[in-house]
C-alpha cells in the first residue's frame, strides 16, 4: 500500500491528522464497528451513532439503559444490555429484538456465528441460538467472562472463572472445560481454528493449541489486555494493555510457545485499542492519551492518525475492504480516514 | 491518591449478619431526600423490596488473584460490575455494595485495591456494618461471619436497641468493642441514622487516617494523656483503656505506639514482612508514623496483605510527633508484633 510508505529521510512520523474527518458524537462511546459502508459507533449507553463517509451522523436508539457487550461481522451488530435484552442491528439501521432474559439480568457478553447464529450470557448462563433452531442453553461454574465461535462448526468458547469451556450446542454432553487458574474475560479462536486465547483478570493472555490443549501462557503485560485482534489471515495476534502493541506470532502450529512477541509503535502512554487491516499486514492502535496510529507489521513503520491530549481511545475499526478507518475517544470525539 | 479521590465515584460496602436491618438502612439511605443517586450492588439471592432505579444483583463470586497469595481475593463480579456501571457515568453520584450475612469483608474491600481498572474509577469509602443488638453477641460466638463484620468495620449500626435492656446493650458494646474498638459506633432503632454518619466517611483515604484513637474515647471527650512510658509498651496496652476482655474472643485489636522516631529503612522492611506471613490473620491495619530525620508524618493503611501509604504532611509546630499503629486481627502474635515494633526505634 503506497500509503504506507514513509519518507526515508523524514526526522518526524508522517501524519495524516489533516485527512482526518472529524465525528463529534456528543456521547460517551465504547466501542466501533462497521456495518457495511458506515461507521457504527456504539454509546456507552442506549444509542449508537451512524456515521457515513461524508460525515453525516445518523442516531439509532438499540437499549434502554447501559449497553455492555457488542459483537459484530460487519453485516449485523449484536448487543447485550444491562435492561436484559439482546439486540441485533442492521446496517440499514433497523433494530431486531432477539432475546429477552427473563430475570432482566444484565448481558454481560454476546458472541456472533458467521452463519448468523448468535449467543449471548447473563450469569453463569451462555445461551446459543441458530436459525429456527431451539435456544441451547449451558451452565458454567462461574459469570461467564467472554463468548467466542469457532470459525468452523456450531462450537462456542465460553471463558469464565479458573478456565474456559468448549460447546457444541447441538451435541448433548459435549462440553470440554480447559482449565487455567485465573479468572478469564475475553476469548477468541484463531481464524485457522487451532488456538483458542483468553484474556485474563491478571495482566496476562493464556492460550490453548486445540490439537492437544497445551497451555501457551503470554505474560508479561503492565495492564490488562482488553483488546485483541487477528491479523489478516491469522499470522498474528495483535493487542492491548502495554506502551507498545504485544504482536504475538501465530503462524506456525506451535503459535506462539517458546517465541518472543513482536513490540511495535512504542509512546509514553498505554495501548487501549488496536484493530488489525483487514487485508494487508497493518494495524491501527489507539492510545490512553488519545493518540491514533497506524503501523505497518513486517517493520514497525508508523504513520500519525490522530495527536494526543485527549481522553484514552475506546474504539477502531475498519471497514471490510479496508479503505475506511473509523476511531473515537471515550468522550465521543472521533474521526473518519479514508485511505 | 487524594488529588484523584474527588472525581473517584464513592463505594459504601454495608455489611451485617441475616437479619441486622441491613435492608432496613439501604431504604433509609435511599428514601432519604438527599438529591443524590446512588448504583445499588445487592445479592442476587437476598432479600427483596430495595426501590432504587439503579440495582444490580450480584453473584458474590470470590477469586483468589493468581499472585501466589490465599488471602489476595477478590469479588470478580464487582469487577464485571464496576466495568458495566462506569459505561453510564453520570447517572448516579455513589455506589452501595450489600453483601450477603455470611459475606467476608475483605475481598469486596481487597476489590478496590487491587483492580486497576476499579481503582482508576472508583474509592471504598468505608465499611459499614449493622449489628443486632438483641442477638449479636450469639453471634460473635457461633458466626464467623459476624465477627468478621464487626472488626472489618469503619461504622458499627448497633440496631434494635429497643429490643434489648441497658444491661445488654453495655454487654453488646462491650463485645464489639473488644473486637474492634475504632469503628464509629452508633445505637438505633430501625436504623434510625443521621446519613453524614454512615456515608462518605473517607475511612480508606490516607488524607483522613487524622487520629486513630478508639471510638469511645473520643465519645466520651475525656482527657487521654499519652502516658509515656518511655517504649515500655506493654502498659500501653488497649485493654487498659477499661476494655473488657474477653478470653473467648480470637479477634481483637492491637494498637503500639512511642514517642520515639522510627526508622524507615527498618520498619518498612519489617511491616511488608509482617503483613506477608502474618496478613491473613491482621484484617485491617493503619498507622501514623513519625521517621527518623524526617518532617512529613507518614501515614498507612492495610487490608490483609495489602498495603499503601503516603507522606501525609508536615508535623505541625508543637506537635507530638509519635507513631501509632493499629491492627486488628485473629490470633494476633502479639508478642512477635511488639518485639519487632521495638526494633524499628532508633535508638
Amino acid at each position: 500500500m503506497k500509503e504506507f510508505t514513509p519518507a526515508p529521510d523524514s526526522a518526524s512520523i508522517v501524519s495524516v491528522t489533516d485527512r482526518v474527518k472529524p465525528v463529534t458524537l456528543g456521547m460517551g462511546v465504547t466501542s466501533v464497528h462497521f456495518l457495511g459502508p458506515r461507521a457504527a459507533f456504539v454509546g456507552g449507553e442506549e444509542n449508537v451513532a451512524f456515521v457515513d463517509a461524508k460525515g453525516e451522523i445518523t442516531t439509532v436508539a438499540v437499549h434502554s439503559g447501559g449497553i455492555l457487550s457488542t459483537a459484530s461481522d460487519g453485516k449485523r451488530l449484536v448487543m447485550g444490555g444491562d435492561d436484559g435484552k439482546v439486540v441485533a442491528l442492521d446496517a440499514k439501521g433497523e433494530v431486531t429484538l432477539l432475546a429477552t432474559d427473563p430475570k432482566r439480568r444484565w448481558i454481560d457478553a454476546v458472541a456472533l456465528h458467521p452463519d448468523g447464529a448468535f449467543a449471548w450470557s447473563a450469569g453463569k448462563t451462555a445461551t446459543v441460538k441458530s436459525g429456527r433452531a431451539e435456544e441451547k442453553s449451558l451452565e458454567v461454574p462461574s459469570t461467564v467472562g467472554g463468548l467466542a465461535f469457532a470459525p468452523k462448526g456450531l462450537r462456542l468458547a465460553i471463558a469464565h472463572y479458573n478456565g474456559a469451556t468448549l460447546w457444541f450446542p447441538n451435541m448433548e454432553g459435549s462440553a470440554e472445560f480447559l482449565p487455567w487458574a485465573g479468572s478469564h474475560l475475553g476469548v477468541t479462536f484463531s481464524p485457522d481454528n487451532k488456538f483458542l486465547v483468553t484474556t485474563m483478570h491478571e495482566a496476562a493472555l493464556h492460550g490453548w493449541r486445540l490439537a492437544d490443549n497445551r497451555h501457551m501462557r503470554m505474560t508479561g503485560y503492565p495492564g490488562r489486555v482488553r483488546s485483541m485482534s487477528w491479523s489478516a489471515g491469522g499470522k498474528a495476534l495483535a493487542t492491548s494493555g502495554a506502551d507498545t502493541v504485544i504482536l504475538w506470532p501465530f503462524a506456525s502450529k506451535d503459535g506462539p510457545m517458546g517465541k518472543e512477541p513482536a513490540m511495535l509503535a512504542p509512546l509514553q502512554a498505554r495501548v487501549a485499542v488496536v484493530a488489525c487491516h483487514p487485508k494487508n499486514d497493518i494495524f491501527a492502535a489507539g492510545y490512553s492519551d488519545g493518540t491514533v496510529l497506524m503501523v505497518r507489521m513486517e517493520d514497525g513503520a508508523e504513520i500519525l492518525v490522530r495527536r494526543n491530549g485527549t481522553p484514552p481511545v475506546a474504539g477502531l475499526a475498519w471497514n471490510a475492504k479496508g479503505t475506511l478507518l473509523a476511531f473515537a475517544d471515550e468522550n465521543g470525539d472521533g474521526g473518519l480516514l479514508e485511505l | 491518591m487524594s488529588e484523584a479521590t474527588v472525581s473517584k465515584i464513592p463505594v459504601t460496602v454495608l455489611t451485617g449478619y441475616l437479619g441486622a436491618g441491613k435492608t432496613t438502612l439501604l431504604n433509609r439511605i435511599l428514601s432519604e431526600n438527599h438529591g443524590k443517586k446512588y448504583a445499588v450492588i445487592v445479592n442476587e439471592f437476598g432479600e427483596i423490596g430495595i426501590d432504587n432505579d439503579l440495582i444490580i444483583g450480584a453473584d458474590e463470586e470470590v477469586f483468589e488473584m493468581n499472585n501466589g497469595c490465599i488471602c489476595c481475593t477478590v469479588r470478580g463480579d464487582l469487577v464485571r460490575i464496576m466495568d458495566g456501571l462506569m459505561k453510564r457515568k453520570g447517572k448516579f453520584d455513589a455506589i452501595i455494595v450489600e453483601t450477603t450475612g455470611l459475606a467476608d469483608p475483605a475481598p469486596v474491600a481487597q476489590t478496590f485495591f487491587v483492580d486497576e481498572d476499579v481503582q482508576k474509577n472508583a474509592r471504598l469509602d468505608a465499611v459499614v456494618t449493622v449489628a443486632d443488638a438483641k442477638w449479636l453477641s450469639d453471634r460473635l460466638k457461633d458466626a464467623p461471619e459476624a465477627k468478621n463484620q464487626i472488626a472489618f468495620a469503619d461504622v458499627i449500626v448497633l440496631n434494635k436497641t429497643d429490643l434489648v435492656s441497658k444491661p445488654e446493650l453495655a454487654e453488646v458494646e462491650a463485645r464489639i468493642r473488644a473486637i474492634n474498638p475504632y469503628a464509629k459506633l452508633h445505637r438505633t432503632e430501625r436504623c434510625s441514622v443521621a446519613l453524614a454518619d454512615v456515608l462518605d466517611r473517607g475511612a480508606f483515604d490516607l488524607d483522613r487516617i487524622l487520629d486513630i484513637e478508639p471510638d469511645f474515647l473520643q465519645a466520651d471527650d475525656h482527657d487521654h494523656d499519652h502516658d509515656h512510658h518511655g517504649h515500655d509498651h506493654h502498659h500501653d496496652h488497649d485493654h487498659g483503656h477499661g476494655l473488657k476482655h474477653y478470653h473467648d474472643e480470637d479477634m481483637q485489636s492491637l494498637s503500639l505506639k512511642t514517642d520515639k522516631p522510627l526508622d524507615p529503612n527498618v520498619f518498612m522492611p519489617w511491616l511488608q514482612n509482617l503483613v506477608q506471613v502474618e496478613g491473613g490473620k491482621i484484617l485491617r491495619s493503619k498507622g501514623i508514623l513519625a521517621f527518623h530525620d524526617d518532617d512529613d508524618r507518614y501515614v498507612f493503611q492495610g487490608v490483609h496483605m495489602m498495603l499503601e501509604g503516603n507522606h501525609q504532611r508536615k508535623w505541625k509546630d508543637g506537635e507530638q510527633r509519635e507513631s501509632r499503629l493499629v491492627f486488628i486481627g485473629r490470633e494476633l502474635p502479639e508478642e512477635l508484633i511488639r518485639s519487632g515494633f521495638e526494633s524499628c526505634i532508633v535508638s
